[in-house]
């Protein structure tokens, strides 16, 4: 009678053994699954500190900038470059020379002459059935590549006063460095910001390759309308046949999107107490780059807590400088002359690779593929940094360029 | 009311009888249109079952595949098991599949979900001496998707030449006309299987098919002309190009989006103790490029070829499935290169079964281990800006284990580790998922 018993106990035995293992893996799940990178190695997700409910609009801003993809049903095209904001910035960070822009129009800043033949955009691709825009006779053009899109929110809460304060347009201090800002008329939907100057109906744009942009509703109303032919409105015109449509992306979208580009985090730097890395830093400051990549910078008030009144670390003045010959595409938007760019943000720098497809494609049209070479071209007001950074010895090239890595 | 119960435990029917509710008010809980569908099922077998002693054990009749015969993937439809109601002429079937899963990508969880994925009732007839009806509807995820996935009629002429009409599975590859969750030990479908290929593909058309036997070889064909795809091939939220975001057209049953017909057509060969090989082919023009009479654009053309191969040896121990697919697409070259010319992609399960016994009661239980690789490249091809490789591909690994108390059966915990690459080629997202749910034919 007891052996019968035994076997039976022994199979429930067996069967809560079986249970227990799987609850066992079950509750050990997380350990099974692959573990989230170090925050520093990546350039996407939100600032620290933002409310639950401004963490609620992030993640509408994220969804509509990096899932909603456009197709002809919702108004993709029908000329564009590319179908959804997510294909030119991957993961946040720079883009690769596939999502190329390429803005057309003439070398003088009397404004652009070809806005009724498509300017300044060139539109590289179209809907099926559809030709792609051509860029006109007569015209210059310049290509821009895609640039990383974190920590724009604290780029865009640096007052005109700061700005300001940064250029030198006659070079008084003798420097050979004469940064100006980009004074341009910008479009009725924009309101003026806090802390904003204007001088004779202009107002200093920050963002873009030649600083076209007022703030970030202004680069993204364009970059739906330009990049993805998506009409709001904001810019109801369709770019394909010049006429007002009814609009394709919602305010409310616009909104959210424009709300995650402000609270994207800023890059975080790697191995900050490296000796080496610290090192290069000296260098950086050493040979110049910094009189232009400006170190730190602050932000002003922000209804957002998270951004208001904070020191970041971009590595820009936001002013345009010329850049000399070599670097001289024949184009140009607002006051900036063909030869002038915006200085770049270089946080992020070292994570480039991680967006670019595992390589660099640096400068405004991607044609450095190291960062050496990037430093190589650099002329005009930056050619005597240039020159100081080729008399370097290797061992202090070479700590520079793990600093910029680092960045 | 039996039917119902076949498929509810007796301890459960016992509890909700104690709990005063009928099996048909338990199953009424679920949503509109299974409730719906329920009811006619309900009210269909209710007349017979009135008129029949309620009692009768013998009444519903489960008539299990005959697995004596050689048979082809292509047979898989009628190759189930089916309930037969006493003389109505209709046998029922059909299976269901849920499961919960774990998931994180990149170290990113949605944590825990309960999923029940599908759902499908089969209903088949023998309207005559060779002439047969079989149908399919699939609810998938709940009543999130409803599908007529197949309502065919088959009249055979001969062995050689059977002329089927109706809503049919194109064959395309092996799993899309042999994919009953049931059949396999994995919670998800194979990717190659799913995103390359479109399982499940069916089309509205006609066309013929036949077997030929000698001795332990079977050779069968099929040859359909359908509907076939649509412009969202590369006109789609996938942002690439995608066959099953082209099969996704609520009008595909009642005209064809390019006004001409898509081929479907499929070779297998299969002997009893090597296994069976499979080539399959579809080509059509997908795009509207007339409309109104009015050319809006070149005919584009979407073709995939797939190639299968399964075997079971050691008395069935080891069996191993595999399938390959490759597809080309006409894709304007002003279009954008998100959208490729050409995937590939494919999946290889080995299975074997490592323990058959008695177990609680059931006599030929199994556990199977078994493991499956697989890969799928959206977009086979190089930039024009850069020439460097188009990346977009994904891979993944799934071990399994599989417990079938009865072969109709499957309790299974899989475990999914899986590597994407965005297009640029940029470092791959990492996935793993846990997953441990049932298929179960009814």
């Amino acid at each position: 009678m007891f052996v019968p018993l035994l076997i039976q106990i022994y199979d429930i035995m067996k069967q809560l053994i079986l249970f227990a293992n799987l609850f066992v893996l079950l509750v050990s799940c997380e350990k099974l699954v692959p573990s989230l990178p170090a925050d520093d190695e990546l350039l996407d997700g939100p600032v620290e500190g933002l409310t639950s409910a401004q963490q609620a609009i992030f993640l509408e801003g994220d969804a509509a900038f990096n899932n909603q993809v456009f197709t002809a049903e919702t108004g993709l095209g029908s000329i564009f470059v590319a179908t959804s904001c997510g294909t030119c910035h991957a993961g946040d960070g720079k883009g690769h020379p596939f999502t190329t822009l390429t803005r057309f129009g003439q070398p003088d800043t009397n404004g652009n002459q070809f806005l009724n033949q498509g300017a300044p955009q060139l539109q590289n691709r179209a809907l099926p059935g559809f030709t792609p825009e051509q860029i006109p006779a007569g015209a210059t053009s310049s290509k821009f590549t895609p640039p990383a899109n974190t920590g724009l929110g604290f780029i865009e809460l640096v007052s005109d006063a700061d700005i300001l304060a940064m250029a030198d347009p006659n070079d008084a201090d003798g420097d050979g460095i004469s940064g100006v800002p980009n004074w341009k008329h910008i479009p009725d939907y924009l309101e003026e910001l806090d802390n904003t100057i204007s001088q004779n109906g202009k107002y200093i744009c920050r963002f873009g390759k030649k600083a076209g942009a007022y703030n970030l509703l202004h680069q993204t109303v364009n970059a739906y309308n330009q990049d993805i032919g998506i009409t709001s409105v904001f810019e109801p015109k369709d770019v394909y046949s010049g006429l007002e449509t009814d609009p394709e992306v919602s305010t409310q979208v616009v909104n959210d999107v424009v709300f995650y580009l402000q609270t994207l985090k800023a890059p975080i730097q790697r191995n900050q107490d490296d000796a080496q890395v610290q090192q290069g830093g000296q260098v950086f400051i050493n040979i110049g780059c910094e009189n232009c990549h400006k170190q730190t910078l602050t932000t002003g008030f922000s209804s957002v807590d998270a951004l208001s009144n904070k020191e970041f670390h971009p590595y820009t003045d936001l002013l345009l400088h010329d850049m000399g010959s070599g670097l001289d595409d024949g184009y140009t938007e607002g006051g900036a002359l063909t030869s002038e760019w915006r200085t770049p943000a270089l946080w992020g720098l070292g994570l480039s690779p991680n967006s670019q497809g595992g390589q660099y494609f640096l400068l405004h049209d991607g044609r450095a593929t190291t960062i050496q070479q990037a430093i190589e071209m650099h002329g005009g007001e930056a050619e005597n940094s240039n020159i100081q950074f080729q008399n370097l010895s290797q061992t202090e090239k070479d700590v520079l360029l793990k600093f910029l890595k680092s960045l | 009311m039996k039917i119902f119960t076949y498929s509810y435990s007796i301890s459960s029917q016992r509890r909700k009888e104690r709990e005063g509710k009928t099996n048909s008010q338990v199953y009424f809980a679920s949503s509109a249109p299974l409730r719906a569908i329920t009811l006619a099922l309900v009210l269909l077998f209710g007349v017979f079952s009135a008129a029949n002693a309620q009692k009768d054990s013998a009444f519903i009749k489960r008539v299990l595949p005959d697995t004596a015969k050689i048979k082809l993937n292509m047979d898989a439809v009628y190759n189930r098991p089916f309930l037969t109601v006493g003389k109505l002429p209709i046998a029922i079937g059909g299976y269901l599949e849920a499961n919960t899963q774990y998931s994180a990508t990149d170290g990113v969880s949605d944590d825990f979900s309960f999923q029940f994925r599908r759902f499908t009732l089969f209903f088949s007839s023998t309207i005559a001496k060779k002439i047969k009806f079989l149908s399919e509807i699939e609810f998938e995820d709940g009543t999130k998707e409803i599908n007529l996935e197949f309502a065919a009629m088959d009249i055979e002429f001969h062995p050689l030449v059977n002329l089927r009409g109706g809503i049919m599975m194109n064959p395309i590859g092996a799993f899309n006309q042999n994919h009953d969750g049931p059949r396999w030990d994995f919670v998800d479908r194979p990717i190659s299987a799913t995103t390359i290929l479109p399982a499940t593909l069916s089309n509205v058309g006609f066309g013929l098919h036949g077997k030929y036997f000698a001795h332990n070889w079977i050779v069968g064909y099929e040859a359909y002309l359908t509907n076939g795809f649509n412009d969202k091939i590369i006109s789609n939220t996938e942002n690439r190009t995608s066959l099953r975001a082209g099969k996704s057209d609520p009008d595909k049953f009642e005209e064809s989006n390019s006004g001409l017909p898509m081929f479907s057509g499929k070779i297998a060969v299969r002997n009893r103790k090597i296994g069976e090989l499979g080539i399959s082919y579809t080509t059509g023009v997908f795009n509207k490029w007339k409309q109104d009479g009015l050319v809006l654009d070149s005919k584009r053309s979407a073709t995939a070829i797939a190639a299968d191969f399964s075997t079971s040896q050691f008395n069935n121990r080891l069996y191993i499935v595999a399938e390959v697919a490759k597809v080309f697409v006409d894709v304007p070259s002003t279009y954008s290169q998100t959208f490729g010319t050409q995937q590939w992609g494919g999946f290889i399960d080995i299975i074997g079964t490592v323990v058959q016994r008695k177990v609680l009661g059931w006599e030929k239980a199994k556990l199977n281990l078994g493991m499956r690789l697989e890969y799928a490249d959206y977009n086979i091809g190089k930039f024009i800006e850069t020439g460097g490789n188009i990346a977009d591909d994904v891979w993944a690994v799934v071990p399994c284990i599989a417990f079938r108390p009865v072969g109709t059966t499957v309790l299974r915990l899989n475990y999914r580790y899986q590597q994407q690459h965005d297009l640029l080629g940029n470092p791959p997202t990492k996935t793993g998922i846990i997953q441990f749910g049932f298929s179960t034919y009814f």
